[in-house]
């Protein structure tokens, strides 16, 4: 793999998981509210 | 495959795009009025929750669609470049990814919400992932009528998420849209038939020729008059909808005269098919919005 290769694999694995830790964080904020309003 | 396509990690807007976004923006528009209309009322957090839910049920449908599609999608030139037949992709991962959100929104439906309309929601991607990508599209003319089935289905969940239970008025949401998808795709289907003629899928106007399209699209046309009033007629609305849905379907079949009784010439600019299908598309916006207009007003006691 070319320096420019791994640059461009850390960048997408880096967006990937940025935007799978707001989904996941989103989720959490998501069922803590349907939790309270559901009580 | 080849060794760079593997080595690279996907790109996150590949599997956004799985979702196809743009259909989603009516699924979702859909689901909201038939919320909004609705008798009763909702917590906010859940409505949100269940029209996330619709989104999410109709993104998994839709990849695990194109997932079973690749083959037919790259022989496209209109879907050639989406992210598994362009290889940007792989499809396990994009079947695995249609798979989870899809179960992952009916358990949040039946957790959230409540069952009935998790079960509407399972069926409806079933139907369309299963019934009709999988079984009828590829063997049939009639696929359209079929598929507009599954498009069908969300203001239906979303107006029983908040009553939960299924009445004449959601299923004549649910009519008015089964009624449209034919006459909306077949316009485009005229124009684009070439594309398909060559990926092997039987639509109406390669199978039926065009002169039986055409009529078909008037007549679906004219059908669509009765059921987009019948809910006024009901009494599940006011005269705002009723008069709005008159005006509006009364336009389309207007745009559906032409189409249906011109034949297409060579170097053909479609002109009067084009128009409609763009008119198609604001048509169901302008109604369901009319609707959930409708239903507000008449909640705040304004009509």
């Amino acid at each position: 793999m070319t320096p420019d290769e791994l640059a461009e694999y850390r960048r997408r694995q880096k967006s990937r998981n940025v935007v799978l830790g707001a989904v996941l964080l989103f989720f959490v904020v998501l069922f803590y509210a349907i939790t309270i309003v559901r009580m | 495959m080849t060794a760079a396509t593997q080595t690279l990690p996907t790109d996150w807007r590949d599997f956004f795009a799985l979702t196809k976004p743009r259909v989603m923006t009516l699924v979702i528009f859909t689901g909201i009025c038939g919320l909004l209309a609705a008798p009763g009322t909702i917590h906010p957090v859940l409505g949100f929750t269940a029209i996330l839910c619709i989104a999410m049920g109709a993104g998994g449908a839709a990849a695990l669609n194109q997932w079973w599609e690749a083959d037919l999608d790259a022989a496209m030139k209109r879907t050639a470049a989406r992210p598994i037949p362009s290889g940007r992709l792989d499809p396990v991962s994009a079947r695995d990814f249609g798979i989870g959100l899809s179960v992952g929104s009916v358990l949040l439906m039946g957790l959230a919400i409540g069952w009935l309309a998790a079960a509407i929601l399972a069926g409806s991607i079933i139907y369309y992932s299963v019934v009709y990508t999988m079984w009828l599209k590829p063997r049939t003319p009639q696929n359209i009528v079929i598929g507009g089935g599954a498009g069908a289905f969300p203001p239906l969940i979303g107006w029983v998420a908040v009553t939960g239970e299924v009445t004449a008025m959601p299923i004549l949401l649910f009519a008015i849209i089964f009624m449209w998808t034919p006459p909306h795709f077949w316009a485009l289907a005229l124009f684009v038939r070439l594309d398909y003629a060559n990926a092997g899928i039987p639509m109406m106007p390669v199978v039926k020729g065009e002169r039986s399209t055409r009529r078909q699209i008037l007549v679906y046309s004219l059908l669509m008059l009765p059921i987009a009033v019948a809910p006024w007629w009901i009494g599940g609305t006011g005269a705002l909808y009723g008069l709005t849905a008159f005006v509006l379907t009364g336009m389309f079949v207007v745009l559906a005269i032409p189409v249906s009784i011109r034949t297409a010439t060579d170097e053909d600019r479609m002109v009067p098919e084009k128009r409609l299908f763009a008119f198609s598309i604001v048509y169901l916006f302008a109604l369901f919005a009319a609707l959930a207009v409708d239903a507000m007003l008449r909640q705040q006691g304004w009509m």
